[in-house]
This record gives structure tokens, C-alpha cells and sequence, in this order.
């Protein structure tokens, strides 16, 4: 590759399949002209390539690399309708800002991938290419999947409006709280703070990302606990609870022992982890598609590959396949909490995960418009260093179809789990009530939590507590079309 | 106890204004108000007798007050909520739903255990309140 890329496909068939080396450019992976069909999956990678190498070489060699190219010419490729095969880049542009940066937007033949596969999908746009030596960064930025290919997931088993049906819940996000101390409890003492925390007005409880079957806590124990406190919580208030039960463990078989489990308990939702791998996802959103279960996926580990701004996956894209992939909840950042997240970026990963239809919106980040074909809703969730003082930037932000959970804010009450729960939910209420009679709950939200927090002294209590509790941080993921604001 | 069925059943009671601003919020928004009543309070009793069918046509926030409180006088002592549906394509289902009236003394839910094998217990919710017959319970 050199500085001075004769960017064009060699058309004459003889010197184009002489063995040798060719760049990607004159192999037919950079089409300028090239028009994307409606059924082409479509990607925008960031490039950064390495000094010398001009944007579209490299474009072309991203194309290449992540479709049916090799380092060399091969002959083979005329046994093959190679045209089509060839993923296209078809436009290149300068990042704004960001000097050496490049947008390169490269479509896919549909034909290149398995139906209903995120292993398949996955395996080509982000397999060998993030390695390639002529790129010194990748990012992918975001992703556009044909209807045709969306149709051919079954997406999240049970979608925000069944969720809600079935939990007869509307109006106002769910509250949740994860159990802390996340590793140590013995499964008796755990499902003490899952009772309290669901008596006390919790709509759901959670296993943290990393509680599996420890020596402390074998998940039978836990299981067992966690349902008696469930029940307890629910027969206390006359209100439907849930417990997140953890099924993530080293096997598929051993996952499929677990979910049955706490089916057999009669629990409305199991959890798992971002970690255990596309298709153990695939797996077990068909079993709880098969078993009427709420599937909620923990995010761990997306930072080591979505954060950093010029290598990796962005998260919008993360969200985008697990909504194919079909989990019901995902976490997807507070703004205001104590994890990375800008503003504007967070809103576009909610607008993925719940609107039918998402038309470009690049202030939110979002390149691609997208059709969702009628595949159902993820519920975000909201989760790490939030609490009820924040309650009106919350809503703001997030909206009402969201799980907002509130381990630390809960659990860390002065007065005790469940009147910190109670605090969270009267927190929440109060603030809805406020929003839905046209209150402006942005700049009034302070005074309406007051107000709540008259008739109830864990609310007044909790606001003492946390009220000058911010994680005012600069976001390393920002967007490259508006300055970032700040969260408060 | 008090049941904590509905979006605002941690607030105090909501005041008649109160109510006809939540209903004013429904029909901004283009959703048809509906009122249910029961005396059967089981958090998994999807079907509330409707009171009357979903107002679709009625768009006039006092004139359902009006039927709300018809409801209420009718009965005195069942739990009578406001719900609103949304007809939009991808929702198609309730926006809103809460508790506008309450029976004056709520006796709860008890936990009934069936002890199975291993550990395993076998959970079952039961209303107090329908212990007896439909009509008799509050």
C-alpha cells in the first residue's frame, strides 16, 4: 500500500487475476459510484490509517478484509459471482475534528451472511479486519441492517409492551436495585435484600454481572432464597416482583439447568451476561422465548471494546445486534451515574433499543436510518451511582420505558433497604404525577422531590443523604457532530 | 395493607383535581380512557370488570371525571382504576393505569406454601378478600 493509490478497479480480467499483489482499491473493494441496495447491511467504520496509506486504500482494504479478500490475488475468486461477494466502501470522508480519522461507509451483499446469525454477522464485519497491520485503529461506528436481514431474528422473547402487560406496570419506568455487597452474601442473607428492597416498593431486583455459583453462595441456595423473598414481597404489597437470577455459567448446559430452575420456581425473569457470547444469547433468548421469561442482559465487559473512541465497537452497534439477537433488557447508561456515558450518545442507544424506526439522527450518533420491521422493544436499563435526587434529569434523559435501578441508593439508606426503595418509588411517582400535569420537571424537579419528600420522611432522608452526589466527568466516547454537553 | 397496584399508588391518595389532570395528560396525547373496578385485587387478575367500554369518542376531561365518579358511588367499596390506551402501531396496549378508588379496609394477601421435593417450594398468592364470594368481599 503507498501513498499514491491508483484508487480504481482494474477491469481487464487477465491482469486483475494475475497472481501477485494487488491494492484492495484496484482489487474492486472501493467503488465510489457503487449504490447501496435496500437489502445490503451497510457499516461506517472510523479508520485511522497508518502514515502513508491514503483513506481509501485503506477504506478498500477494511471492505476487503472484512468480506472475501485475502492478502493476495487468488484465482479461485473467478469460480464465484466475486462481484457481489466483495463487501463495496462507497464513500470516504475526513472525521470533523479529528485530523488523520476517517468515516468509510462499506455495504455487504445479504448473501454473505447466515439468516437469524449474530455469530455470522459479527464473525465478518468486526473478525479479522480490527487486526490488519495498514490500519493502526477501527472503529465501528454504526450499522445498518436490511429489513430482510431483521426479519430473519426473532428479537427480544418478551419486548417492552408485553413486559409491561405482564407485570401490569405502565406509566412510570421499573425500579430496580442490585444486591450489594455483590459477592459474600450467603443466599439467606442475599434474599433478605431482596425482600426488603421489593417490600419497601422495588418493582425488581438484580444478581450483579459476576454472581454465578461461588463458594460463599451456591446458586441453588440462592435461587431458593431469592423466590421465597419474591414471593413474600409480592403477597406484602399485591404487586407483581421479579428477581434477576443469574444463570451465566461455564456451559450452555449448565445455563439451560439453571434458567429451568428458576422456572420451576415460578420466577418471571432470568439474567445473563454480555460475556457468555453471541450465541449462548441466541440460546437462551429462544429458551426464554420458549418458556414465557423476561431475558435481561448485563453489559459486562462491553467497556473493553465500545469506550474508547477509536478502536472497537461503538455501543450503538452492541445495542443494534442485541436487539436482533432478542433480550429484553440491556443496560445501556444513566448519563448521570457513576459510568461513562455522554448525553446524546446514551439517548441514541435508547432510541435503537425502543423506537420502531430510527431515521438518521447524528446529533444522537445515530448514521443510518433504520426500520425495525416490527421486531419488539428492549427495555434500557439504567444502572451504577444513580440515585433519587436525579429522579427529574432521569426522566429527562431516559424517558419512561426504562428500568432505573438504584443498588447503592437503595441499599445505602440511612434508614434501611426498604425505606430506601420506598424513597426511590414515591421519588419516582411524584415526578411522573408532576410531568404528565405539565409541571417542567428539568428545572422544577428539586422542589417537586421536596414537596414528595413531606409526606415521606425515607424520600426527605434519602435527599439529605445523596443530594450533592454528581459524577461530573468528561466522556471519552463523545460524538463528533455536536460538542458534548455536561450530564447536570 | 395497601395495595400497590397502579402508577401512583405510593403517593397519598390523588385529590379529584389530580385525577382530571392525569385524565387531561391521556387525552393530550390521543389515548382513550377506560375505567375497571374489582373486588378481586390478585396482582395477576388481568380482567377487571370494564365499567362501560373504553371512552374512545369521549374527549373531555370532566365528562369522564363524571363517569369516574359514577363508578366510585356505584362501588363504594372496590378498587376502581383509570387506564389509557394507546392504539399506536408498536404500543397498542395501556400508556397509564392507576387506582382512583380503594375498598375502606384492605385486608392483603396471604402466602400459601406447598412444601415439594428438595427444597422446593411451591408459592401460591391468595387474596383474603376472596374468600368469599364475588359481591360479599369488602
Amino acid at each position: 500500500m503507498g501513498t499514491h493509490a491508483e484508487a480504481k478497479t482494474i477491469t481487464d480480467a487477465a491482469a486483475r487475476y494475475r497472481a501477485g499483489v494487488l491494492k484492495y482499491a484496484q482489487m474492486g473493494y472501493w467503488e465510489p459510484d457503487y449504490v447501496p441496495k435496500d437489502t445490503d447491511v451497510l457499516a461506517l467504520f472510523r479508520i485511522t490509517p497508518q502514515e502513508g496509506v491514503d483513506p481509501e486504500e485503506a477504506a478498500a482494504a477494511v471492505a476487503g478484509e472484512s468480506s472475501t479478500a485475502t492478502w493476495t490475488v487468488v484465482w479461485t475468486d473467478r469460480l464465484t459471482s466475486c462481484e457481489r461477494y466483495r463487501a463495496k466502501a462507497y464513500q470516504v470522508d475526513p472525521v470533523p475534528g479529528s485530523p488523520g480519522q476517517y468515516f468509510a461507509w462499506i455495504a455487504y451483499d445479504l448473501d454473505l451472511f447466515e439468516p437469524g446469525s449474530i455469530a455470522n454477522l459479527t464473525a465478518s464485519i468486526i473478525g479479522n479486519v480490527f487486526g490488519f497491520k495498514p490500519i493502526k485503529a477501527l472503529r465501528l461506528e454504526d450499522m445498518r441492517i436490511p429489513v430482510a436481514y431483521v426479519k430473519t431474528f426473532d428479537g427480544p422473547p418478551t419486548g417492552i409492551v408485553v413486559e409491561r402487560e405482564r407485570l401490569d406496570k405502565f406509566g412510570r419506568p421499573l425500579l430496580g436495585a442490585t444486591v450489594k455487597p455483590k459477592l459474600g452474601l450467603s443466599g439467606k442473607n442475599y434474599g433478605r435484600v431482596v425482600y426488603e428492597a421489593l417490600k419497601g416498593g422495588l418493582d425488581f431486583t438484580k444478581d450483579d454481572e459476576n454472581i454465578n455459583s461461588q463458594p460463599f453462595m451456591h446458586w441453588r441456595d440462592r435461587y431458593l432464597s431469592c423466590m421465597e423473598a419474591v414471593n413474600r414481597a409480592q403477597a406484602a404489597t399485591g404487586e407483581i416482583k421479579g428477581h434477576y437470577l443469574n444463570v451465566t455459567a461455564g456451559t450452555m448446559e449448565d445455563m439451560y439447568e439453571r434458567a429451568n430452575f428458576a422456572k420451576e420456581l415460578g420466577s418471571v425473569v432470568v439474567m445473563i451476561d454480555l460475556v457468555i457470547g453471541y450465541t449462548a444469547i441466541q440460546s437462551m433468548s429462544k429458551w426464554a422465548r420458549k418458556n414465557d421469561m423476561i431475558l435481561h442482559l448485563h453489559r459486562a465487559g462491553h467497556s473493553t471494546y465500545t469506550r474508547q473512541k477509536t478502536h472497537g465497537v461503538s455501543f450503538r452497534v452492541i445495542s443494534k445486534w442485541m436487539r436482533l439477537a432478542g433480550v429484553d433488557h440491556i443496560h445501556a447508561g444513566t448519563v448521570v451515574g457513576k459510568l461513562e456515558g455522554d448525553p446524546n450518545s446514551v439517548q441514541g442507544f435508547y432510541d435503537i433499543l425502543r423506537e420502531p424506526a430510527n431515521p438518521v439522527n447524528l446529533t444522537r450518533g445515530i448514521f443510518f436510518e433504520q426500520d425495525w420491521a416490527g421486531l419488539r422493544k428492549v427495555m434500557p436499563v439504567a444502572s451504577g451511582g444513580i440515585h433519587v435526587g436525579q429522579m427529574h434529569q432521569l426522566i429527562t434523559y431516559l424517558g419512561e420505558d426504562s428500568v432505573l435501578q438504584f443498588g447503592g441508593g437503595t441499599i445505602g439508606h440511612p434508614m434501611g433497604i426498604a425505606a430506601g426503595a420506598t424513597a426511590n418509588r414515591v421519588g419516582l411517582e411524584a415526578m411522573i404525577l408532576a410531568r404528565n400535569e405539565g409541571r417542567d420537571i428539568w428545572n422544577e424537579g428539586p422542589q417537586i422531590l421536596e414537596n414528595a419528600a413531606r409526606h415521606c420522611v425515607p424520600l426527605r432522608a434519602a435527599l439529605d443523604t445523596w443530594k450533592d452526589i454528581t459524577f461530573d466527568y468528561a466522556s471519552t466516547d463523545t460524538l463528533d457532530f455536536v460538542p458534548t454537553p455536561t450530564a447536570a | 395493607m395497601k395495595l400497590t397496584q397502579g402508577t401512583f399508588s405510593f403517593l397519598p391518595d390523588l385529590t379529584d383535581e389530580q385525577v382530571v389532570a392525569q385524565i387531561e395528560y391521556c387525552l393530550k396525547n390521543g389515548w382513550a380512557v377506560s375505567i375497571e373496578y374489582t373486588d378481586d385485587p390478585h396482582p395477576r387478575n388481568s380482567y377487571w370488570d370494564m365499567y362501560g367500554a373504553p371512552m374512545f369518542d369521549l374527549r373531555d376531561a370532566a365528562g369522564i371525571m363524571g363517569e369516574v365518579q359514577s363508578c366510585r358511588a356505584t362501588f363504594p367499596n372496590c378498587y376502581v382504576k383509570v387506564n389509557a390506551f394507546d392504539s399506536t402501531h408498536g404500543v397498542e396496549s395501556l400508556r397509564l393505569s392507576f387506582i382512583v378508588n380503594r375498598p375502606k379496609d384492605e385486608p392483603g394477601f396471604a402466602l400459601v406454601r406447598e412444601e415439594a421435593a428438595g427444597r422446593q417450594i411451591r408459592y401460591t398468592t391468595r387474596a383474603y378478600a376472596t374468600d368469599k364470594p364475588e359481591g360479599a368481599r369488602y
